[in-house]
């Protein structure tokens, strides 16, 4: 499915990559713990997370996520946001907890 | 010029003729025209077309009257009015009319479009659409400087092809003994808005020197652990040095301090060091050095308290990237 449309169905905000949101997704990792995100996280994936400093940018890129979804409105720095847009990275956030941000996203995958 | 001759010099002897047959069966006449040319009216002066001819440098000059196209004049032409004293004479009068004008249509290959100036003699085509208006006007100077600037494209892509068949042949240019580049960089302890950066640098030099993105990757994720560890354990930073041989890449994060006590503990999932901020961030998870020995194919640890660390991590370059099998003994 296109990053885009999920952007819509999910009612996401995009802090950062608007011009990279035609790209497949082809599913999702969760987790806070940066090493386990480096480790299991693929190419194409949504990476679901709490975590709001620059170094989740670095990670993303590194592994190539298709995009970081920020949970529950957590606040993310200007920092952060303007080292995503950089780097080309999409950088989304979701007004709900992330059970149920993921729960809509399985329904659609 | 220069970059024709440019162009010529590197590709040599290598590009085979079939290359500029295809191209010239594939290039249509729209892409090499030169579109919406300058026109005059039949009953405009010969002295005008003298004008237009002089100022821009024409050798023919397509003549439309209400949007339809009657003929071309050329400097034959003008000579001929030239000799009969007639410049206050009509274009009409001398140029070759519409029956006698030699066309070729816009979506023609450019093939065809070198046949008909071969066999006609003419310096120009005048390229009609399909309702035979006239889009523009062709020569042979225009045919040659459209197909050097597709060959040019042609062969930047076959370059790029070629670049990424070939993983090492950035090294085969470089001729000695034994041939690699170092990288360097210097990673500051606590300095967590830096981090990645190194790791990202050297996947973004391995790519582009050709190397397989899952290589790519492996050496990025194994080579952020280490550059994450010197930004959380170390008391004064540290170095991370890239070796990037053809054969295999050997990555060395080392630092001054503080020392790993037990490095068979450390290798352990799930043992960190690190502290209440580093975890808070995410970091201290247990997992970098399992991660970096997922990544490596080979993984040496050298440490002593109160010396520092040398972490060791060695890539086998690989066609696809992946890592080499692991030998069972």
């Amino acid at each position: 499915m296109i990053l885009r449309d999920i952007v819509t169905q999910l009612d996401l905000q995009v802090l950062a990559g608007e011009g990279a949101l035609d790209q497949e997704v082809t599913g999702g990792y969760i987790a806070d713990l940066l090493s386990c995100v480096m480790a299991g996280a693929q190419p194409g994936q949504l990476w679901f997370t709490l975590q709001t400093h620059l170094n989740i940018v670095a990670v993303a890129s590194l592994v190539g996520v298709a995009a970081i979804v920020i949970t529950e409105a957590a606040a993310v720095g200007p920092e952060t946001i303007n080292r995503a847009a950089g780097e080309g990275v999409v950088l989304l956030r979701s007004a709900e907890p992330t059970f149920e941000t993921v729960m809509k996203l399985a329904r659609l995958l | 010029m220069t970059q024709q001759f440019s162009l010529f010099a590197r590709m040599g002897k290598d590009l085979p003729a079939s290359v500029l047959q295809e191209l010239m069966f594939e290039l249509r006449v729209s892409r090499v025209m030169t579109s919406t040319p300058i026109t005059i009216s039949s009953q405009q002066l010969m002295e005008d077309v003298k004008t237009l001819m002089r100022d821009h440098r024409f050798s023919g000059i397509p003549v439309v009257d209400d949007g339809e196209l009657v003929g071309i004049v050329s400097v034959q032409d003008l000579i001929h009015a030239f000799e009969e004293q007639a410049l206050d004479a009509p274009v009409q009068r001398f140029m070759t009319p519409r029956d006698r004008l030699i066309t070729v249509m816009v979506e023609e290959p450019v093939f065809e479009a070198l046949k008909r100036l071969e066999q006609t003699g003419v310096g120009r085509l005048l390229v009609l659409d399909a309702e035979r208006h006239l889009v523009g006007m062709l020569t042979k100077g225009d045919i040659v400087a459209g197909l050097l600037h597709a060959l040019e494209a042609a062969y930047h892509r076959e370059e790029e092809l070629e670049r990424q068949r070939h993983p090492r042949r950035f090294f085969e240019a470089l001729v000695s003994d034994e041939t690699s580049l170092v990288m360097r960089y210097r990673v500051r302890a606590n300095d967590f808005a830096s981090g990645g950066r190194a790791s990202a640098q050297l996947k973004q030099a391995l790519l582009q020197m050709g190397a397989a993105p899952q290589l790519a990757r492996r050496v990025a994720i194994a080579t952020y652990e280490a550059e994450i560890n010197l930004i959380i354990h170390t008391l004064d930073g540290g170095y991370i040095v890239a070796e990037i041989r053809p054969e295999r890449i050997i990555v060395v994060a080392h630092d001054m301090g503080p020392g790993i006590a037990n490095v068979e503990l450390a290798r352990k999932v799930g043992y960190s060091t690190a502290s209440p901020l580093a975890r808070e961030m995410g970091f201290g998870a247990g997992m970098g050095l399992t991660n970096i020995e997922r990544c490596t194919d080979e993984l040496n640890i050298w440490s002593a308290v109160g010396v520092g660390t040398r972490v060791e991590m060695i890539f086998n370059v690989t066609e696809d990237g992946a890592r080499a099998p692991v030998e069972h003994s």
